[in-house]
């Protein structure tokens, strides 16, 4: 291949999928402009402010670490074809488990062994329900919400832990480079989810089973074994994120987290992920993320309720869909049309 | 027969993204008449039907009813219209009462209440009517029979005082006697001045119960009206399959003798589809499956490949047994598959092609779970070349390919190596005729190099054309096993055809 081939084959390769989602990524980041110039217009005299704007950015990734963590395991299920209700119990629990008297005496290795175990443990039974007990993901997980809090009170007496180990309440509070450690690891967690997603059998078996699954299965991929793997997956990011949340916080309880999955959701479905499966991006979910995080955070230096606040995320999930189903099916017209 | 037109359809065009379901469709329909449908799988008539009831809106063309152009907006409006549909799967609530099915969004009421006495007492007047007072109107729909729930469904037509009813394929779920009902209850129907429009595959009951025949193939009327009684099979054949395609086969190759056995299939059932099932293939050797939809053969292929559990029986690739129900095991022991529906069971339409080509061997072009695109590119890049893909650049995302060249990249898949079965459901379905001539050469190329290869194709020339041996499935059994030499096209359509449900029944 010549030197213009190649140039005129890496533009082609461009101007197909990766356009599209570069496209909707600078879209993403537009939005993201717009909503610090809203925050900097409602409270100028805190923008006003160097120290200030470099603490609140940190206070937003912050913020973002953790569900961006749980967001990189939901964007995989979702991909596959799949939903996952129950992360943010699945965290809840998962940082209880880590944080009982009995787990603190193993100190923090104990403690993080734990929590990865226990979400990898409870989402790994969400998938065997989906995969082989061929329950609907909505309702397994759905009743996997209920049930993982429930135990999770049980075991706490709906006490709040207290994390002993210095460790673990280090992990929040340290800085490297003047950036928090929690960003650090949602740096690390995307960057292999990335990888994962697009670089792995393991991704390209999720984009085929979400895709069209029955094709995957004549293809000669056990879907099922697949599908129970995804959940697995979502379940360890969980207990990572349970890990963070608990250290964040010093302490664990069983209402910690609450409506993480609908965060979660919402940051993937606005990074362009299709809730029908087969397409998404790891860097559209961060974006996606990153947007719901500033949007928590300018209710909070404008000082207004979180009530407010969630109306307006279910609000702006519910846009975000009715837009995806919108371009959706205005490509189908456009390409039915082009083919007559 | 100067009877009154009710119906009349004027090039008729319905486009669906990549498809023309319907593609300049004339239909009459006479008051009082049954007028059958004709056509093969995917000629449209399910399209049509969808377009009579409101289903879907035609892109071009008129719609005459009663005499007058209409564009009927939803299912309602037409029904409201009079024309009623009856699906062959029939659309009732399994746990609402025969009445509540019967009026079911036109319930008689007063003040907001529905009155559930009326309602009871015209169902059975209705029932009645059609010769089915027995059936009790508040009794659920799913403890009735499959016969008695299609006169719920009848019944539900008439309470809308249709003047057009559209039966699919009516008979497929009925026994013997039923079906012999089932006419007697039409013909009171048409007694009664209400057109019926008959879909059947079936040649002989359309001689029994119809009046006219309109014949549809790719989306095309290419017989209108012609007398149903008179007019010789041979005719209406002709005119469904449509001697418009050239078959253009590659030349036989002389026939191999002591080829090694490579598939053998003993006794496979599986409930309700296929029964007692024996066949082999041989290294090298091409083995065509001639029957009609619903004779059995798409679950027979689903079946040996693994992707549905047999009930009894047992599937051997040399000499080993296939774990049964199990794809992933079949494709380890060298099988690969072409399904009959490629957009919805074999592409990711919305991927490039080199990931669809790759999509059963990415695993093993990849190194430590990390995938090659470089590797996969090259490889997709030799089949695609070797298949005369266009457009051959690799990256292009499958949606866009015509459907001759979407199923080479289905059966490119499994010339990444291997593959030593292919089975083939329907390969040339949708595949214009260039590409087809292409399809063929594969196959044959493929054999020649000593790939066995199970194929299934409505087409009767094309398995005759291309197979070396021809098995004959009707109603799921195997019926006739013959060398392709020894039959003809005649032949294998008599036996594929002829055993209707309707012989022997009274006429």
């Amino acid at each position: 291949m010549t030197a213009t081939a190649v140039k005129s084959d890496v533009r082609r390769r461009w101007a197909g999928e990766n356009s599209e989602n570069t496209t909707r990524n600078l879209v993403l980041l537009g939005v993201l402009a717009a909503l610090i110039a809203i925050g900097a217009i409602t409270r100028p005299q805190l923008y006003s402010d160097s120290t200030w704007v470099w603490n609140n950015v940190l206070s937003i990734l912050q913020l973002a670490s953790v569900i961006g963590v749980v967001t990189v395991g939901m964007t995989f299920v979702i991909i596959g074809g799949g939903i996952d209700l129950s992360v943010g119990a699945i965290v809840a629990l998962a940082g209880v488990w880590a944080t009982t008297v009995a787990t603190q005496s193993f100190g923090a290795g104990g403690m993080i062994f734990t929590a990865v175990a226990v979400g990898l443990g409870v989402g790994l039974v969400n998938g065997l329900l989906i995969a082989y007990g061929k329950l609907v993901p909505f309702i397994a997980t759905l009743a996997m919400l209920v049930a993982a809090r429930g135990l999770a009170a049980q075991i706490s007496g709906k006490q709040t832990q207290i994390s002993e180990s210095a460790v673990i309440n280090g992990i929040a509070s340290t800085k490297i480079l003047g950036i928090p450690l929690l960003v650090y690891i949602l740096a690390v967690v995307a960057a292999a989810g990335w990888v994962l997603l697009n670089r792995t059998t393991f991704g390209r078996r999720t984009v085929a089973v979400g895709g069209n699954a029955e094709a995957a299965r004549l293809a000669g991929i056990d879907i099922k074994r697949h599908t129970m793997l995804l959940y697995g997956l979502s379940g360890l990011c969980c207990g990572l994120a349970a890990i963070m949340l608990t250290s964040q916080a010093t302490s664990a309880q069983a209402a910690m987290a609450n409506l993480y999955e609908l965060d979660a959701i919402a940051a993937a479905i606005i990074g362009g992920t299709l809730l029908s499966g087969g397409r998404g991006t790891i860097v559209g979910s961060l974006l996606g993320v990153i947007i719901f995080a500033t949007i928590t955070n300018l209710f909070a230096i404008n000082g207004l309720s979180t009530e407010a606040q969630n109306m307006v995320k279910g609000g702006i999930i519910i846009a975000a869909v009715l837009v995806q189903q919108f371009r959706f099916d205005a490509v189908t017209r456009l390409l039915g049309r082009i083919r007559n | 027969m100067t009877a009154d037109v009710v119906l009349r359809l004027t090039d008729l065009v319905k486009t669906f993204p990549g498809v023309r379901a319907l593609d300049g469709v004339q239909l009459e329909v006479r008051a009082g008449e049954v007028h059958c449908l004709l056509g093969q799988n995917g000629a449209g008539k399910s399209t049509l039907i969808k377009v009579l009831a409101g289903v879907h809106r035609p892109d071009e063309g008129v719609v005459e009813w009663l005499g007058e152009p209409v564009a009927f907006a939803n299912p309602q409006a037409a029904m409201k219209a009079g024309i009623a549909t009856i699906y062959q799967e029939l659309d009732l609530v399994e746990d609402l009462t025969v009445a509540e099915n019967v009026f079911l969004g036109h319930e008689p009421r007063r003040a907001g209440f529905v009155r559930r006495g009326h309602a009871a007492a015209r169902t059975r007047e209705i029932l009645g009517r059609l010769g089915h007072g027995e059936i009790p109107p508040r009794r659920p729909v799913h403890k009735l029979q499959a016969a008695a729930k299609q006169i719920v469904s009848m019944a539900r037509a008439l309470s809308h005082d249709a003047r057009l009813l559209i039966m699919d394929e009516p008979s497929a779920v009925l026994a013997h006697d039923e079906v012999a009902n089932l006419f007697r209850i039409i013909r009171e129907l048409t007694a009664q001045g209400i057109a019926v429009v008959y879909i059947s595959h079936r040649l002989e009951e359309i001689r029994t119960i119809g009046d006219r025949v309109t014949v549809l193939k790719d989306g095309r009327t290419t017989a209108a009206g012609l007398p149903a009684a008179q007019t010789p099979t041979a005719e209406l054949v002709s005119r469904m399959t449509g001697r418009t395609i050239e078959y253009v086969f590659p030349p036989r190759p002389p026939e191999k003798t002591g080829q090694k056995e490579l598939l053998r299939v003993v006794n496979l059932s599986r409930g309700g589809e296929f029964s007692g099932v024996s066949l082999t293939v041989a290294a090298g050797e091409i083995v065509g499956i001639a029957g009609l939809v619903g004779s059995g053969r798409s679950e027979l292929l689903e079946t040996v490949y693994g992707a549905r559990r047999p009930d009894a029986g047992t599937v051997t690739v040399d000499g080993r047994r296939l774990t049964p129900g199990s794809v992933g095991a079949a494709v380890r022991a060298g099988l690969g598959m072409a399904p009959e529906e490629r957009k919805s069971q074999a592409l990711l339409l919305g991927e490039p092609i080199y990931r669809n080509v790759t999509l059963s061997t990415f695993t093993r072009l990849a190194r430590f779970g990390f995938t090659s695109a470089r590797r996969e590119r090259e490889s997709a890049g030799r089949v695609t070349r070797s298949l005369d893909l266009r457009p051959a650049d690799v990256d292009r995302r499958v949606r866009t390919l015509s459907g001759g060249n979407q199923q080479k990249v289905v059966v490119g898949r499994w010339l990444l190596g291997g593959t030593r079965l292919l089975i083939l459901d329907e390969p040339t379905r949708g595949v214009d005729v260039g590409a087809r001539a292409e399809l063929y050469r594969v196959i044959r190329d493929l054999a020649a190099d000593g790939v066995g290869v199970l194929l299934v194709s409505s087409e009767v020339p094309e398995v005759l054309g291309l197979a070396d041996r021809v098995l004959v499935m009707r109603e799921g059994r195997l019926v006739r096993t013959a060398a392709a030499g020894e039959l003809d096209e005649d032949t294998v359509l008599d036996l594929v055809m002829a055993g209707s449900l309707m012989e022997g029944a009274p006429a």
